[in-house]
């Protein structure tokens, strides 16, 4: 009994090839052969899954629903994210000025601000522009006719200049506007963005944390799935490492299986994360539309399913790694 | 020994013992020798040993001491990776048949093929070739539970010698066979052997074996009682 005696029979290549084809010939066999092996591997495992539909579906819903839930959160904090960069990139004040400031006043200390260094550029609500944009908003028109005059002030919206690229408006500009004989009020409008951004952090966190705990709980489902189908099928795996089989051999089938399942988790995962997103696509423009935006929901597309498809594959191969390395014992002796 | 009877020597076992965890010696200082082509009965009472002397042999278990050696290989100095392929040398038969019922006959026979990667073409020829030395090839398409038992054991019997090994080990193969199905049993074993497979046969069936005439060891509790062929060198 000898090395060469235990190694696969194969067609050798033609004998009357020169010495570099027949290793060509060789190779693209053994290439074949691996290939044929491996995709007899991965469609008797997907086969075998599918024989049993409803342990099948509760398997991919379940690995497709601990998919989904991370992906959405995710793909919603990072539109947060963005409607918040959009909004902080703005970086403006607004100084509201006194009553008896007119607009001609108003236009001039615009200029004034405007030649600041820290200022990119002054744009001029009038008192009168105030007045038609609360009528057309607001529907109160008639009670502000009843007043007889009009009681808006001119508003100045001052768009700071970030030497750094970014952040909120200095603090120093904020509060010469306050100290102008004109100004009634300056308020920096990035304040309730800032609070939104800190509530935004902690949402991303939260959404880590969750995905670092359903990503465990595919493991486990993964894993569980894989030792109940590796117990069914131990004589399989007796006989099989009895007649010869490898490790590899017999680990690969539950790979796939793994694979499979992960795959198509995350594939059904996608398209729940798809069928949400859709779902709340129209409130969230029917919002951005009230506060004058287009803003509209981002994600969904190939990123996300790359994502999804691709971790979930992994997943699965992990799972099924850590159930099938733990039960191979029977093919070594004791 | 010569090395004429190095190169005879297909199975040795030297001062073989096997322990289990919080068990007497399943074996106890073992020896014997088996040479190619040689066919040889196992007997003994229910417990002697002549299970887990033929699991040293297929390596499904390692010897708590002393020194197995099958086709020249020590098995105790085998590295892991090597021992799936040390096993497709070994062809095991055994009482309970161990059939994938969910396989038909050619699939379940096809088995050993298969996991050394054989061609396609060469496994239908092979699996063909060994499903008629056995008499089961109109039966290729059929799963194992609509097999008698003597079928079954038969089919086991071709999957055991499909990838042509020259050692082939049966565990109480006729255990579960009526008289006239363990004689054919018995006889196809009797034809293996006269194509120069070597052969070990665990049994307790003691009118069986005196019918056979070969060589016979018997075990009492874990040990080598008696050898009615050649001596160990």
């Amino acid at each position: 009994m000898t090395a060469a005696r235990s190694r696969p029979h194969r067609e050798p290549p033609t004998e009357k090839a020169p010495p570099r084809r027949r290793r060509h010939l060789r190779l693209v066999a053994a290439v074949r052969a691996w290939l044929s092996r491996h995709a007899q591997a991965a469609l008797g495992a997907l086969g075998r899954f599918l024989r049993s539909p409803l342990a099948a579906v509760m398997s991919i819903a379940v690995v497709a629903i601990a998919a989904a839930l991370p992906a959405l959160l995710y793909v919603l904090l990072d539109n947060t994210n963005r409607l918040l960069t959009s909004w902080e990139g703005a970086g403006s004040l607004t100084l509201f000025l006194r009553t008896e400031i007119s607009d001609g006043a108003a236009r001039k200390l615009a200029d004034q601000i405007a030649k600041r260094d820290d200022v990119a550029r002054v744009q001029v609500i009038g008192r009168g522009e105030g007045l038609a944009e609360f009528r057309r908003l607001s529907g109160f028109g008639a009670a502000l006719d009843a007043m007889g005059e009009n009681p808006f002030p001119a508003v100045l919206v001052v768009h700071a200049r970030h030497r750094d690229g970014g952040g909120a408006p200095a603090t120093a500009l904020l509060e010469a506007l306050r100290q102008l004989p004109e100004a009634d009020v300056a308020q920096a409008d990035q304040d309730w963005v800032q609070r939104f951004q800190a509530f935004a952090a902690v949402g991303q966190r939260v959404t880590g944390i969750l995905t670092a705990l359903l990503a465990a709980g595919v493991l486990f489902v993964i894993g569980n799935t894989l030792r109940l189908e590796i117990r069914d099928r131990h004589p399989e795996i007796e006989i099989t490492a009895l007649v010869g089989g490898t490790p590899a051999f017999i680990r690969r089938p539950f790979l796939y299986l793994g694979l499979w399942l992960g795959l198509l988790g995350g594939l059904v995962g996608w398209l729940l994360a798809v069928i949400a997103l859709a779902a709340i696509d129209g409130p969230v423009s029917r919002v951005a539309a009230l506060y004058q935006s287009d803003f509209a929901l981002h994600g969904g597309g190939f990123t996300l399913f790359a994502a999804m498809v691709g971790a979930g594959t992994l997943l699965g191969l992990a799972g099924a790694w850590l159930a099938v390395g733990r039960r191979l014992g029977v093919a070594l002796p004791r | 020994m010569s090395a004429a009877a190095d190169r005879s020597r297909m199975i040795q076992f030297e001062d073989v013992s096997k322990r289990y965890a919080r068990s007497p010696d399943a074996l106890s200082g073992v020896s014997f020798r088996l040479d190619k082509g040689e066919m040889a009965f196992l007997t003994g009472h229910s417990g002697a040993g002549k299970s887990t002397l033929l699991r040293l042999v297929g390596l499904v278990e390692r010897p708590t001491r002393g020194r197995v050696e099958v086709g020249g290989l020590d098995l105790g100095q085998l590295p892991k990776r090597r021992i799936p392929h040390y096993r497709r040398q070994v062809g095991m038969i055994f009482q309970d048949f161990r059939l994938l019922q969910d396989r038909t006959v050619f699939d379940n026979v096809a088995l050993p093929l298969i996991v050394a990667a054989a061609p396609g073409a060469d496994v239908g020829k092979r699996v063909r070739a060994a499903l008629d030395k056995v008499g089961l090839l109109r039966r290729e398409r059929a799963l194992p539970q609509e097999l008698s038992a003597g079928e079954q054991q038969r089919v086991g019997i071709a999957r055991a010698i499909v990838s042509r090994p020259p050692v082939v080990v049966a565990d109480e193969p006729t255990g579960n066979l009526d008289p006239e199905l363990s004689w054919e049993i018995m006889d196809l074993f009797g034809q293996l052997n006269r194509v120069g497979v070597t052969l070990l046969i665990a049994t307790h069936d003691v009118d069986l074996v005196r019918r056979m005439h070969y060589r016979t060891l018997t075990l009492r509790h874990g040990h080598l009682v008696e050898d009615t062929g050649p001596p160990v060198p």
